[in-house]
Order: structure tokens, then C-alpha cells, then sequence
């Protein structure tokens, strides 16, 4: 297993990534300009303020050189996580649905939540069981989940949710207590969790290794 | 605004006294040009020379075997083991953020970054000192609510964790809050990057940011005499954070570092490339050619004099081989950071200003950076009292359960989780306690988890310096160090920032003076030599000065992170003990602010016995057998109690029986009574009794144990019954409903 983790700059949580990633196989840094995903089979596009997010957060980042590959990988069915940062930038991308809006008390919230499992057909979520809550700390600006109510009713027949948080842990106005979707192919997955800072007991807690452990594409 | 009429002399507008300014002339040889006096009159002003308090600060402790850089370079650093050095430092951004807190908080935060990042080591952990006016002031909830939103959107954006701090309300900061910003930062040995200029030849490179009028202090009025007939852009205006410009300069000046293609390396901070240059070049026994007009500029019209002493942030000034400019501007380019050669390093031992080729400024750096005339005080004692009491908040005759529920509810004890919650304290995947879980913030040295951890807290707490500077000083450090003890970390070195009023008023010469003495005699005691810090003088208005607030930050170092113990009480029939020479005192507590009573002096501290109980708490920590420990602080054992309950959500049932007599004042002195050396610690039962017989001369009383919802608590006849969820809401949900 080879994950790569792209690096943009004002990207923070890629070294965190790498090192998460690394105990459970090789996980080597993409750099933002290259075009070249060197043979990963699997592409975390990590927190952070990409380009300072002066913007929006993610608008710029789309726009870089290895973004063009991370969606030609996308397309190809290859595994692609998005957290935090990452799920904007994925959002800006349109490989993912709907869109990241500022926390619903316009201050930035770091907390641990719980956060449901809801959809486990994901190459991310495959060793988690439906119903499955996992603890995972939250730390992010603009993760209020939006999308018009239509697409969301299709997001939840579709399957498209793949995280909620716990009843009362919503920390951002998400509606409809969304934390994490998925493309309608289910292999590109973005998440406001962190799951990279929940691998070690030592550190808070240790759930989030269920979903780096083993993204294998359908 | 008219500008001031020319009657005054211009050195006198730019502070500069009559005499200081003779002593420039002498040194020159002549008048100085604008540009001279611009630099000269920053490089000689308080913030840069520490003209009174570097004879105070000579005083302090500055070695130790764990120190590698100490006091002169941007920050200092100590060994922690595995070829790994900590650097750290706190510095003060106390009047910009009065001006706009949400800026100068930010900005506070991106200065003490460069400071830690230019000497190699790469910035893991930001911890702040807050202190504001009473909450009930509207302009004191917006500064807090403001600066907490800088201090986070800095450091969060900039990926560096901010995992401790703290937070203090009193009237005397209503006009003079003060934001004091400590970042830790981690290096191999090998990177550790001095700033001293070297190699005659070598180019000087400006990185980073624009130059733009951002900041331009005292020099401004230079400007202003042209403000009528010109243009309002010559106004200086207020510097602005970017921490992305600061994220991409960090990880390009490590990645230069690390290929070895600097010579030296230091950030712009006060007084811009003037000190930054100067100082460079004074360590490094060299002189320092600069073009201004080769520095980028954010507006281009600015005079020579403007360029050397704009404020703008985010730039680093570093020297460079000729050999290895290509690739410095390769490496720059790579991380998209703006790089320059704008001058070169001489042999001339003066800082040359050139504009296009002509000298403009020509100025003996030994003048500059070592001739600013050092003034000695005059302390003394105050006849009368400095500052009003405290407005009382409760009745003189509340219960002891009332008193427990408004002190924790208090704005100063309440929890700040309204605080960190808006801070990043995961990033970077070392931090193993986070804020409010333990006293101190544990950070792994090695992210990968093994090769131990280090602790920091900062501490300070200026009602109780008012009360006795001496003794309320020492009491800072001891309480640092106590926070240290409890997560089993020991003391390698401390950093400190000294706010204060105006020295040249006697009483405050006589507070500074005597803190610093307790500052020397404390570090002593504890083993951590100063290797840096900062001073903040002038802390004052029409309304009085501040409080003497000392901060201190103390730096540990533990061997096994998994033993840190937190402030929880863990489980239902653990045994409580109380450990240390406790004498609590009413004077400068908490309570007595409540019930509205004036300052009154402190007790004397036996250092010695204070020393002592830390080494065994924190040894009884290191073995393993507590499950939780925590110093008694403000609101006395009362509050620690209740503390250690809320934090573990469970009950407790104490008795203390140092009381002899019935008597209510008695109660209230056991109970909330304030001083150093207490720890609440708790344990199994066999645990404890062990850890008792090993006490020696330590004092360890056991109070209790743990279980049920309530805290019952018996002192002296005082009986106080709660249930834990009250105590938890009020301690969690007073500052929110505060700042509603």
C-alpha cells in the first residue's frame, strides 16, 4: 500500500497525514506543481489553509498542477480522501458534492466528536460496520456542510453520507449533521474529522485508523 | 491632525532625551541626517535597548547544563535529549492589540514564530498570557473575544499548535490589556542557526513580505511635518498578519537551513531592517552595507528612512555566500518567498544606508547596538497603596458552598474551553495532554511516539505581585514549576516577560526591581536559567499602571509522557492526599477579591521546602502510581478539589482537619486560602500509603476519597455539600454566558 499526500503550501496537517499513514504502509509527499502522482494507490488530500484560503477556502488550491491528476485518478476509481482542508479543496474540485460554508458561530472549533459511520462502501469506511461511532476531533474555520435540500435527499438515497455527527456534536451548523460525503462512485471521500490525529491512544484516541488502514478501490 | 509644532527639537519628538541625543552626535562626529536619527532614535528607544531594565536583568540566572543558547540570540534553547534541542521564548504585543486586538494578538503570535524558526528550529507549540479588564467592561469583552480570535487565526493557519495559556481579568488591564506570546520550537542540535553576520563579501538577503509603511513608530514624525502638504499615504497604519506569507518563509528558511546555504539567519521584528541588520552585524564584529533601493517595496514612493524602520511582518533577513545564491534563490522560488540581495557585508563595522548607490546613512554599528546610555532606577517602596481594591462581588457573609460556586464561576477561574476551543492544539501530533487535562502541556519530542516529552506552562499572576512584587514573583515560577512537577516534567529553562508601568516613577522602579529579585532567587531554586525574554515597560495611563505582571514560561522535560498525570480524579475509590508545605493565606486570593478587600502583602516562601515537594511530586508522578495530580492555586483547595471532580466528572469526600477551632474566617482560610506548594494528587489507596512512607520531609495528609456526584468537603466546621454537575456548570459555563 502507497499512499500519497499532497502538499500544498499553507497546507498543516500533511506531515500528520504521512506519519498516520505510515503505520500502515509507504506514504510519501506529493508536491503541488508536480504532475506526477508516482505510482500511489491511494491520494489523502490533507488540512490546512491551502494558499492561505483568503479566497475561499480550497478555490485556489483546485487550480494546482496535481490537482489535474488527482482527478484523472478519481476517475480512474482510485481512492482519494479529502479532510478538512482537503474536503473543500475536493468540494472546489467538483469531485465532491455541496459545498463548506463558515462554522455556524463564526469561530474557528477544535473539539473530539463522535462521529457516525453511515455508509461502509467506501474504500475508507470498509473495516467500519453501519451504525459504527467513532472518536475523531474536529478543527476547522468553514465546515458547515451545505447543499440545496434536493441534493441532499439524493446524497442520502444514494448513499452518498458517509459520516454524520453524533446527535448533538454537530460542532458547525452542518445540515442535516453531515460530516463526510462521498462521490456518487463512492472512492473519492472527504470528511471534516481528522482522522489522521486519532491513530494513537497516547494522543486522544486511536479510531481514526480504521479508515486509513486498508483503502483498497472496489 | 496638525503635526506638532517645529519648536520642538525632532530628536525630542522621536524620544530621545537632550543628553542621548549629544551622546549620538559625539558618536558620529557630527549631526545626524534624518535617516541616522530615524534609526538611531528606535535602536535607542526602551523597546530596543532595555536602557531600564538591562542592569536589572543582568542579575538573572543564564546557566545551566541544559542551556545551549541563552540570552542575545532571537530566542534560547536547551538540550532535551536524543540530539534534540527546544527553543522558546515569550515576548509582549500588549499596545498593539489594545489598538486592534484581532491584529496586534495575530501579529504577536507571527513575531514570536520568526523569532523561534529563525534560529533553526521548527515552531511546535504557541501558548498565551491574556490579561483584560472585568468582563462586566464591553470594551473588555471585545478585546478578549478579538484577540483570542488573532491569536487563533495565526497560529491555525499557520499550522502550529497553541496547547496552553492563560487568562486573567482585573480592573488595572481595563486600558492596558496585555498579550503576551510564548511559541516552543524543535531542531537537531546541528540546525541550531546563530544571527551573527560573518564572511566580508557575503550578501545580505531580505525574504519574505513587501515593505510597506506598516508600523513605522516614533519615526513617523519625520513623515508628519510633510503630512499637510502631502499625501495622507505617508500615515503610518497598522501592521497586518499574513500567516501564509509567514508558512511559506518557515518552511523555506528550515529547508535552507537544513542544505546548509545560510551563513546566519534573523527575523525582522521592532525597528525593521535597522535592528535586524545592526544587530547582525554587531555580533558578528562586521559592518552592513544596505541599498534601500533595492528592497521591495509594497508602496513605492517611500523615503530611505521609512524602508529601514517599517514594521511589516513576515520577513527574515539571512547571509548568504556568493557561491550559494543561486541556490537560495532557487530554494526561495520554490516555496514562492519573495528573495532579494540588498546589501553586503563589510569590514567597516558601520551599518551603511545607500539609496541607488549613494550613502544616505552612515552609522558606527557599536553605536547603534551597545552605546544606548543604561539608566539605573530609583526604587521606591510606595508610601501609600498603588491600587484601589478589588469591587466586591459577594457579601461579606456567603457561605463557603456559594463562595465555591462564584469562584469558579469567576472570569479569571472559570474554564477557558470558549478559549482554546477556537485553537488548533492537535496539529503537528505531538500534543499527548491537551489544554485543561493536565497542568501543563505535554508534547511528544518524537511524533512517531518514542524518545520521550517535553512540558510547558506559562504563568503569572499580577494581583499577587501587587501585593508583595518580591514574593508574588517567586510564586510565579514555583507555580510554573509546580504545573511542571505534576505531568513529572523537570525544570531546563525558563523565559519571561516583564510588564510593567513606567519605570521612572519610583514605586514601579521599586516593583520591577524587587520582582526581578524574586525572579533570580525562584529560578535559582528551581534550576531554570533564564535563556531569554522580553519587557514591556510603560504599561500605563491617566487610569493608573497595570499591575506588575511578571510571565514566566517554563520549559520541562519528562521521560515518559504516558505517566503525565492529569488534573482528573479517575476512579470511584481512589485515596486524595494533599502533598506540600500548604500555608494558605487570604491576602491576594481570589476570595478576598470577591469579598472586595483591599491588596495585602504575601507571606514570605521557603524555597527550599518548595524545591523539595516538587522534586517528589514529581518523582511520584515519573513512578507511575498517581492517577492524577494538580497544584492549589487560585481559590485555594477548595477549587482544586472541585476541579479534579469536574475534570473527571466524579465525586469526592474530603476532610482536612488542619483546623483547631469553630471559627467561619478559619473556614474560609482552609478552604479557599491561597500559596504555593500544594498538590491535590490521588491514587489508589496502597499507591498513596506507599507514597506517604517515601514522604520524608515532604508533608503528604491524606484528605479523602473519590466517588459519588458530590463534592463533600469538611474544613475546619465548614461543611460544603455540591453536586459535581453544578460545580461543572458553573466552572464551564461562565465565560460563555459572560461574552453572550
Amino acid at each position: 500500500m502507497k499512499f500519497g499526500i499532497v502538499r500544498f503550501p499553507g497546507s498543516c496537517d500533511e506531515v500528520d497525514a504521512q506519519l498516520a499513514c505510515s503505520r500502515f504502509g509507504e506514504a510519501e509527499l506529493l508536491w503541488h506543481r508536480d504532475s506526477d502522482l508516482r505510482g500511489v494507490d491511494a491520494v489523502i488530500v490533507p488540512g490546512g489553509f491551502s494558499y492561505g484560503d483568503y479566497l475561499r477556502p480550497g478555490a485556489i488550491a483546485r487550480f494546482s498542477p496535481v490537482m489535474a491528476s488527482v482527478a484523472d485518478f478519481a476517475r480512474d476509481g482510485g481512492p482519494v480522501l479529502g479532510i478538512c482542508n482537503g474536503f473543500q479543496v475536493l468540494c472546489e474540485a467538483g469531485l465532491l458534492p455541496g459545498a463548506l460554508l463558515d462554522n455556524a458561530g463564526l469561530k474557528f472549533a477544535c473539539r473530539q466528536v463522535e462521529v457516525v459511520v453511515e455508509q461502509t462502501d467506501t474504500p475508507f469506511t470498509r473495516a467500519c460496520e453501519a451504525g459504527e461511532r467513532l472518536s475523531i476531533p474536529t478543527k476547522h474555520m468553514s465546515g458547515r456542510y451545505y447543499a440545496p435540500d434536493e441534493m441532499l435527499d439524493r446524497l442520502e438515497a444514494g448513499g452518498q453520507v458517509v459520516f454524520r455527527y453524533a446527535e448533538g456534536q454537530n460542532p458547525n451548523g452542518s445540515l442535516r449533521d453531515i460530516a463526510g460525503v462521498s462521490n456518487e462512485a463512492g472512492n473519492v471521500v472527504g470528511l471534516m474529522p481528522h482522522p489522521e490525529h486519532a491513530v494513537d491512544p497516547l494522543l486522544g484516541s486511536a479510531d481514526g485508523a480504521k479508515l486509513l488502514a486498508e483503502p483498497v478501490a472496489a | 491632525m496638525s503635526p506638532p509644532a517645529t519648536a520642538e527639537p525632532r530628536h525630542r519628538q522621536l524620544g530621545l532625551t537632550d543628553a542621548e541625543y549629544e551622546l549620538i552626535v559625539e558618536k558620529l562626529g557630527r549631526e545626524p541626517n534624518e535617516v541616522e536619527l530615524a534609526v538611531f532614535s528606535l535602536m535607542w528607544s526602551e523597546h530596543c535597548a532595555y536602557k531600564h531594565s538591562k542592569k536589572l536583568l543582568r542579575t538573572l540566572p543564564t546557566e545551566g547544563p541544559a542551556v545551549v543558547m541563552g540570552p542575545g540570540e532571537n530566542a534560547g534553547a536547551v538540550d532535551v535529549g536524543h540530539g534534540m534541542a527546544v527553543a522558546f521564548k515569550v515576548e509582549s504585543h500588549n499596545h498593539p492589540s489594545a489598538v486592534e486586538p484581532f491584529q496586534g494578538a495575530a501579529t504577536g503570535v507571527g513575531g514570536i514564530l520568526r523569532d523561534v524558526f529563525a534560529i533553526g528550529a521548527r515552531p511546535i507549540a504557541i501558548l498565551d498570557s491574556l490579561r483584560f479588564g472585568e468582563l462586566d467592561s464591553a470594551r473588555s469583552r471585545f478585546l478578549l473575544d478579538r484577540a483570542v480570535a488573532g491569536i487563533g487565526h495565526y497560529g491555525n493557519s499557520i499550522g502550529v499548535g497553541t496547547v496552553g495559556g492563560e487568562i486573567y481579568f482585573e480592573g488595572p488591564y481595563e486600558h492596558n490589556c496585555l498579550v503576551n506570546a510564548m511559541c516552543l520550537g524543535i531542531a537537531p542540535q546541528e540546525r541550531l542557526t546563530r544571527s551573527a553576520a560573518a564572511g566580508v563579501g557575503n550578501h545580505l538577503v531580505l525574504m519574505g513580505a513587501l515593505t510597506g509603511r506598516d508600523g513605522i513608530g516614533g519615526a513617523s514624525v519625520l513623515a508628519s511635518a510633510e503630512l499637510d502638504e502631502d499625501d495622507e499615504s505617508k500615515r503610518p497604519s497598522v501592521q497586518i498578519g499574513d500567516p501564509f506569507e509567514e508558512k511559506k518563509l518557515l518552511e523555506c528558511c528550515l529547508e535552507l537551513l537544513d542544505a546548509g546555504l545560510l551563513e546566519s539567519l534573523q527575523d525582522l521584528g521592532a525597528a525593521g531592517l535597522s535592528s535586524s541588520s545592526s544587530e547582525m552585524a554587531s555580533k558578528g564584529e562586521v559592518g552592513i552595507d544596505i541599498d534601500v533601493a533595492l528592497v521591495p517595496l509594497r508602496e513605492a514612493d517611500m523615503e530611505p528612512f521609512e524602508v529601514m524602520v517599517s514594521e511589516s511582518q513576515e520577513r527574515m533577513l539571512c547571509v548568504v555566500a556568493p557561491d550559494r545564491l543561486d541556490a537560495v534563490l532557487a530554494l526561495c522560488e520554490k516555496w514562492e518567498v519573495r528573495a532579494t540581495a540588498i546589501g553586503s557585508v563589510t569590514e567597516s563595522r558601520s551599518l551603511r544606508v545607500l539609496s541607488g548607490g549613494e550613502v544616505v546613512g552612515d552609522m558606527p554599528v557599536e553605536a547603534l547596538v551597545d552605546d544606548c546610555p543604561l539608566y539605573d532606577l530609583e526604587p521606591e517602596a510606595p508610601s501609600a497603596p498603588i491600587y484601589p481594591a478589588p469591587v466586591a462581588r459577594v457579601a461579606a457573609d456567603t457561605e463557603p458552598g456559594e463562595l465555591l460556586l462564584a469562584l469558579l464561576g469567576s472570569p479569571s477561574l472559570a474554564s477557558k474551553r470558549w478559549a482554546f476551543q477556537q485553537y488548533d492544539s492537535l496539529v503537528g501530533s505531538r500534543t499527548a495532554r491537551r489544554p485543561e487535562a493536565a497542568d501543563a502541556a505535554v508534547l511528544l519530542l518524537r511524533q512517531e511516539g518514542e524518545g520521550g516529552a517535553i512540558a510547558v506552562s506559562i504563568d503569572g499572576n499580577g494581583r499577587r505581585v501587587a501585593c508583595a512584587p518580591y514574593a508574588g514573583t517567586v510564586e510565579a515560577v514555583l507555580e510554573c514549576a509546580a504545573n511542571l512537577a505534576c505531568v513529572g516534567a523537570e525544570p531546563l529553562g525558563l523565559t519571561n516577560c516583564l510588564n510593567f508601568g513606567n519605570p521612572e516613577k519610583p514605586h514601579i522602579a521599586w516593583q520591577l526591581t524587587e520582582s526581578v529579585r524574586g525572579l533570580a532567587d525562584a529560578c535559582r531554586a528551581v534550576g531554570a536559567p533564564v535563556v531569554g525574554g522580553n519587557v514591556s515597560l510603560y504599561n500605563e495611563g491617566a487610569e493608573g499602571p497595570i499591575y506588575p505582571t511578571p510571565v514566566v514560561g517554563i520549559v520541562g522535560s519528562l521521560p515518559d509522557p504516558r505517566r503525565a498525570a492529569g488534573i482528573a480524579f479517575a476512579e470511584e475509590g481512589h485515596a486524595i492526599a494533599l502533598v506540600g508545605a500548604f500555608a494558605p493565606g487570604l491576602a491576594g486570593s481570589e476570595a478576598s477579591k470577591l469579598l472586595g478587600e483591599p491588596l495585602a502583602p504575601l507571606r514570605d516562601v521557603d524555597l527550599e521546602a518548595h524545591v523539595r515537594t516538587l522534586a517528589y511530586v514529581r518523582d511520584a508522578v515519573r513512578s507511575g502510581r498517581l492517577a492524577s495530580a494538580h497544584d492549589v492555586a487560585e481559590g485555594g483547595i477548595a477549587c482544586a478539589l472541585a476541579e479534579c471532580c469536574i475534570a473527571g466528572r466524579v465525586g469526592a469526600r474530603v476532610e482536612w482537619a488542619r483546623a483547631r477551632q469553630a471559627d467561619p474566617a478559619e473556614a474560609r482560610l482552609v478552604l479557599f486560602g491561597e500559596g504555593p506548594g500544594g498538590f491535590i494528587v490521588s491514587g489508589a489507596p496502597e499507591a498513596l500509603r506507599e507514597l506517604a512512607s517515601e514522604a520524608g520531609e515532604t508533608p503528604f495528609a491524606m484528605l479523602g476519597e473519590v466517588g459519588g456526584d458530590r463534592l463533600e468537603l469538611t474544613a475546619s466546621t465548614a461543611t460544603l455539600t455540591l453536586p459535581v454537575e453544578s460545580l461543572r456548570t458553573a466552572h464551564e459555563q461562565a465565560l460563555p454566558r459572560l461574552l453572550q
